[in-house]
């Protein structure tokens, strides 16, 4: 773990320090349309968060027991451009992604052991997107490679995305297609191994799970002060969409691992409005339905107000809510009956209501964060979170971004 | 309904911008998206709750299992 940090630490460093021998040049007003066709770097963002969190429905246990769990997740992303000899631009964006997570349900895959391989693990995830686009026009398209990897899963993934814009560049149409090839390594919980799938023999079989998502968005002005946008993200998966290594209970005292249908559709469909109400407020609104083929049903509505202190230090105090209808298969610990043919006593699918409040600072002087012309923008949000189902837990998130 | 209700009162009322008006809707607080400092309050949240995509994060890919 100490490791993990003084990488992540050293990866903040080195990046700064590509910077620290170099005096930012003057911008120099420059009427002409002339770009320059050398690749340059945009922007550079880093964006690091500790989450942690307590409750008692751990679905590992069958839905009780402990669900304490810590991850400390960054990323660093690198957005870099190249005007082509005919005008279009070219833009690459990099992401590097690497978090790390200690969860004590998963120490209990096999309770026998001083401490499982799942109790801790590290996930890496690099991307990388490329976007041709037109900057007279606004219209675009791109393509974008995924990988991620951890002990138990795999998954690589592929997106296109496409935008148009009006000519008077008020709306704007946004189009992403993504899929996600999965590898799952099938872990079962300790009592249910044989003797080829046990720790000893690590012979584990592998299961796929695909999932295919189709992202539309309308994005409109609405006025000087005031625009939103309506997006509509169907989705598919399939495969082992079942956690083997979490327990379910039964009526007759029988356990077996979790077992979930190997298809699931989802749609979601969100609304964004953002008003700027007069130089000091601007209210930020959001509002989800989401259905899927397992019975879930969800309302999401968030609200954000970030207050301007002066021109570039804000203030943004958040409140999210969510309602869900749980699914179907969902039953709590030795609820479950034994003729059920599918079965979860994960309480992150059931019946819940969950608030989520806290804030952020926004700081971005003219001069750079701290007198550093480099260091653009420094964001700094908390949040608090509890869910109906007693799970409670907090979040710091920092967004550093270079320019 | 009510998000396609909204969504026509809200088009039917808009009005052309030109570049030049859009100080305030250009405004890094205006931005139709997530904030970049949300991206693993989003990711924790899907994981916790059922409901997923359409907000802009993650909507598959990872197992999402502890």
């Amino acid at each position: 773990m100490r490791k993990i940090y003084l990488h992540v630490l050293f990866m903040y460093f080195g990046i700064l320090s590509t910077y620290a021998q170099t005096r930012p040049e003057p911008v120099k007003a420059d009427s002409s349309k002339y770009q320059s066709r050398k690749l340059k770097v945009d922007e550079i963002n880093l964006v690091s968060a500790y989450y942690h969190q307590n409750g008692n429905n751990s679905a590992v246990t069958g839905g009780i027991g402990t669900e304490k769990l810590s991850d400390f997740a960054n990323t660093i992303d690198l957005q870099m451009s190249k005007f082509n000899k005919r005008g279009k631009k070219n833009t690459f964006l990099f992401e590097l992604g690497v978090d790390h997570y200690t969860s004590a349900s998963s120490d209990k895959i096999d309770p026998s052991t001083i401490s499982s391989a799942s109790s801790a693990d590290t996930r890496i995830y690099p991307s990388l997107n490329w976007t041709h686009s037109n900057e007279e026009t606004g219209n675009s398209f791109g393509f974008t490679g995924s990988y991620s990897t951890e002990f138990d899963y795999q998954s690589m993934g592929a997106a296109f995305n496409l935008t148009r814009l009006s000519k008077d560049k008020n709306t704007q149409f946004d189009f992403k297609l993504q899929a996600f090839l999965d590898q799952w390594t099938v872990i079962l919980p300790i009592e249910l191994r044989t003797a080829n799938t046990g720790r000893g023999g690590e012979q584990y079989d592998t299961a796929p799970r695909n999932s295919f998502s189709a992202s539309f968005s309308l994005s409109q002005v609405i006025n000087k002060e005031f625009q939103a946008s309506l997006i509509l993200e169907p989705s598919y998966q399939k495969g082992l969409l079942a956690t083997k290594y979490q327990r379910d209970y039964f009526t007759d005292g029988s356990m077996r691992a979790e077992t979930l249908p190997d298809k699931r559709y989802k749609l979601p469909i969100g609304l964004r409005m953002n008003y700027f109400l007069d130089d000091r407020f601007v209210i930020r609104t959001f509002y989800r339905y989401y259905m899927d083929n397992w019975g879930i049903r969800a309302h999401t509505a968030e609200l954000e107000i970030p207050v301007k202190i002066n021109s570039f230090f804000s203030i943004s105090p958040f409140y999210r809510y969510n309602n869900q209808v749980g699914t179907k298969y969902f039953a709590p610990y030795s609820q479950h009956s034994p003729s059920d043919q599918y079965f979860t006593s994960d309480y992150d699918l059931s019946t819940l209501t969950s608030d989520f409040y806290g804030a952020g600072i926004r700081f971005a002087p003219p001069k750079g964060v701290f007198g550093w012309q480099r260091l653009n923008m420094l964001e700094l949000r908390y949040g608090h979170y509890s869910r109906s189902t007693s799970l409670v837990s907090n979040i710091v998130s920092l967004n550093l971004k270079f320019k | 309904m009510v998000t396609a209700v909204s969504l026509g009162s809200l088009l039917s009322a808009c009005s052309s911008v030109k570049p030049y008006q859009k100080s305030k809707l250009n405004d890094a607080d205006m931005i139709l998206s997530a904030r970049k400092a949300q991206k693993f309050e989003q990711s924790f949240q899907l994981y916790r709750e059922g409901a997923s995509g359409a907000n802009g994060g993650k909507s598959g890919g990872g197992c999402g299992c502890n």
